[in-house]
């Protein structure tokens, strides 16, 4: 079931959270909506859902216009960023919800409605908690629940809100590569949003990024990076620094810290500059360089192996030399 | 000497900081008591060892007499007429003020507290003037024939103005706390507006709306101010509970009076023993809301 959106606008008294975004979800895709806070990108999503209303624009699923269709009627799936199980009911009752709510002559059997819950649960491998309340349940458990029941209702599209958002790192990991396998799996259409860009480049088919309501790129993972259309896009996936220098048509020119060579004697192109301060986080080293001209600091990149091949001490001068540049008009 | 000295300081510190706490403590406690003491424990055992002196006979008889049987009704039809009405408008009050933002909100959150800001007397005057024979409809409510002041329909609407508030205060906090996000799970997940509120957000609020209509029949029933000024006191007509205590001991009936204050005094204590257990439910029940909100 694909999704277009055309010229949505939301507008919360002066603040434009939503301005005048067009989107084309295509079917079975997993799509990131990736924007630091206040960017829209839940704004957009709720608007999708229905939860929010337009100020102008539409959306159509599968073509059909779905502008002024109550959520309820919508069949979509949401998973809200903190579950929002519902604490009376077991995890079966909970996952049972949607079935149970359908007026008389849609609503399946009693037996029916028992075996795709537990169909669900063994889907999302909870199937022994079913008679557990939502406070007895991890994060991470909870979070599995909430999809089980958003699934449920079959919808057209599922719809995340910063799912990952509340868990601790670890089993933050692990959710997104199940979420992943199960999206391969299931295959509908579902949009999620995050403000975590390794979680929408490793989840993701196409990321859709976002800042001031608007929207900057949309691609493939490998296209934003490699391919960011704006310094916004270009910071904000990665860490990124931007040289005290311009090309020749004077455009700024940004380097990522693990594209920056480094060598102990001076070469064409490169910026001789002192390291300041070496910090060592698992397999990387971090380094922060001041370089003769500029005040900027420069911050790169290395393998643990490559620090420990160079030898370079804390004060030691080399030479840095950017592999790859990228050239931006609008300096920021 | 030194060595000693260090060796005492770990410990001898600590000990004169919870010697002095200790007695702190101790005369806090001490005053609480006496307070509680004086002004809640003996009067409740003074009003049951008044009701009682004279003995049960007298006690009995106090209370199956027409005037008291017919003031126990009376309050309890009041109650049971002014509680449910609170009931919805508490829920449908706290409803909006929690879910909606609409102009004027703050000025309705400020007018629900207005009958514990206003003195119960001027709560029941404000009936009579404009229902009173010389009030607003008082010659409409005369021609049609239909009495307010100084008969039942009166002292219904003035003990509902009075416990108006206790419903709806205890709601709007605790809707506000929990949110709206379990509703609209419920909603996206296909529910209409009956199901949600049934299967959802009652089963949210039951304790806390619960906690707030004991409160609410405890008032309803004990009101005498406002009561008081729409009633007339007329025995057997208009008298409630509370009224009918006062009239007994204005003609030197103590022990009618007492026998009478004591089903007062014993509502106050069933209230209490069902706000205790209520309290404790509602706690055991947002234990599991507030980790799922975490």
């Amino acid at each position: 079931m694909s999704i277009e959106l055309t010229g949505i606008n939301k507008r919360y008294g002066d603040f434009a959270a939503v301005d005048n975004v067009d989107l084309h979800v295509e079917s079975g895709e997993l799509l990131a909506l990736l924007g630091p806070s206040g960017s829209g990108k839940t704004t957009l999503l709720r608007i999708i859902a229905g939860l929010e209303t337009p100020d102008s624009g539409s959306i159509a699923f599968h073509g059909a216009d779905a502008t002024d269709t109550h959520v309820r009627e919508r069949q979509v799936g949401f998973v809200f960023q903190h579950y929002a199980l519902f604490g009376h009911m077991t995890i079966f009752e909970n996952v049972a919800f949607g079935l149970r709510v359908r007026p008389r002559r849609h609503r399946p059997s009693a037996a029916a409605i028992r075996r795709k819950v537990l169909t669900l649960l063994e889907l999302v491998q909870l199937d022994w908690l079913a008679d557990r309340y939502p406070h007895q349940l991890s994060g991470g458990q909870r979070q599995r629940i909430a999809l089980a029941r958003a699934l449920a209702t079959e919808p057209r599209v599922l719809l995340l809100d910063e799912p990952f958002g509340a868990l601790d790192a670890k089993v933050r990991q692990e959710l997104r590569r199940w979420l992943r396998r199960l999206h391969d799996e299931v295959h509908v259409t579902s949009v999620f949003v995050t403000h975590d860009q390794e979680e929408a480049l490793e989840v993701s088919d196409r990321v859709v990024v976002m800042n001031h309501g608007r929207i900057e790129q949309i691609g493939t993972p490998d296209n934003v990076y490699d391919h960011p259309a704006s310094p916004f896009v270009l910071e904000f996936l990665g860490h990124v620094n931007r040289l005290p220098t311009a090309d020749a048509k004077g455009d700024a020119v940004y380097a990522r810290p693990h594209e920056i060579a480094v060598s102990l004697q001076p070469g064409p192109n490169a910026w001789p500059a002192r390291l300041a301060h070496s910090a060592t986080v698992g397999p990387v080293t971090r380094l922060e360089f001041a370089l003769a001209q500029g005040d900027v600091p420069i911050n790169v990149e290395l393998s643990r192996e490559a620090f420990r091949t160079l030898a370079l001490a804390q004060g030691g001068i080399a030479y840095l030399r950017p592999t790859r540049l990228r050239h931006f008009a609008t300096a920021a | 000497m030194i060595t000693a000295l260090a060796a005492t300081l770990p410990a001898a510190h600590p000990a004169t900081g919870a010697a002095e706490s200790a007695l702190v403590r101790r005369v806090l406690i001490g005053v609480a008591l006496a307070f509680l003491a004086v002004f809640l424990f003996v009067p409740l055992a003074f009003v049951f060892f008044e009701a009682l002196k004279k003995g049960w006979d007298v006690y009995v008889a106090a209370i199956i007499e027409p005037d008291a049987v017919s003031a126990i009704l009376l309050t309890l039809l009041v109650a049971a007429i002014a509680v449910p009405a609170n009931l919805v408008f508490g829920v449908a009050a706290a409803w909006s003020i929690a879910r909606f933002s609409f102009p004027g909100k703050s000025v309705l959150t400020t007018l629900i507290d207005l009958p514990f800001s206003v003195s119960p007397v001027i709560s029941g005057l404000i009936y009579v003037l404009v229902f009173g024979l010389q009030g607003w409809f008082g010659p409409w409510l005369r021609e049609h024939d239909l009495k307010v002041i100084f008969a039942v329909p009166g002292i219904v609407l003035a003990t509902m103005f009075v416990t108006f508030p206790f419903v709806a205060r205890e709601l709007i906090p605790l809707m506000q706390t929990q949110g709206n996000e379990q509703e609209e799970a419920a909603t996206v997940l296909g529910a209409g507006g009956w199901q949600m509120f049934w299967r959802v957000t009652l089963p949210n609020i039951k304790w806390g709306l619960l906690y707030g209509v004991i409160l609410c029949n405890a008032r309803a029933m004990g009101e005498f101010g406002a009561v008081s000024v729409v009633s007339g006191h007329i025995r057997g007509a208009t008298n409630t509970l509370p009224l009918h205590v006062e009239i007994l001991y204005n003609e030197y009936q103590f022990a009618a009076a007492f026998a009478v204050a004591s089903l007062l005094a014993l509502l106050a204590l069933v209230t209490l023993a069902l706000k205790y257990v209520v309290e404790r439910r509602a706690r055991a029940a947002a234990i599991p809301t507030g980790e799922s909100a975490r």
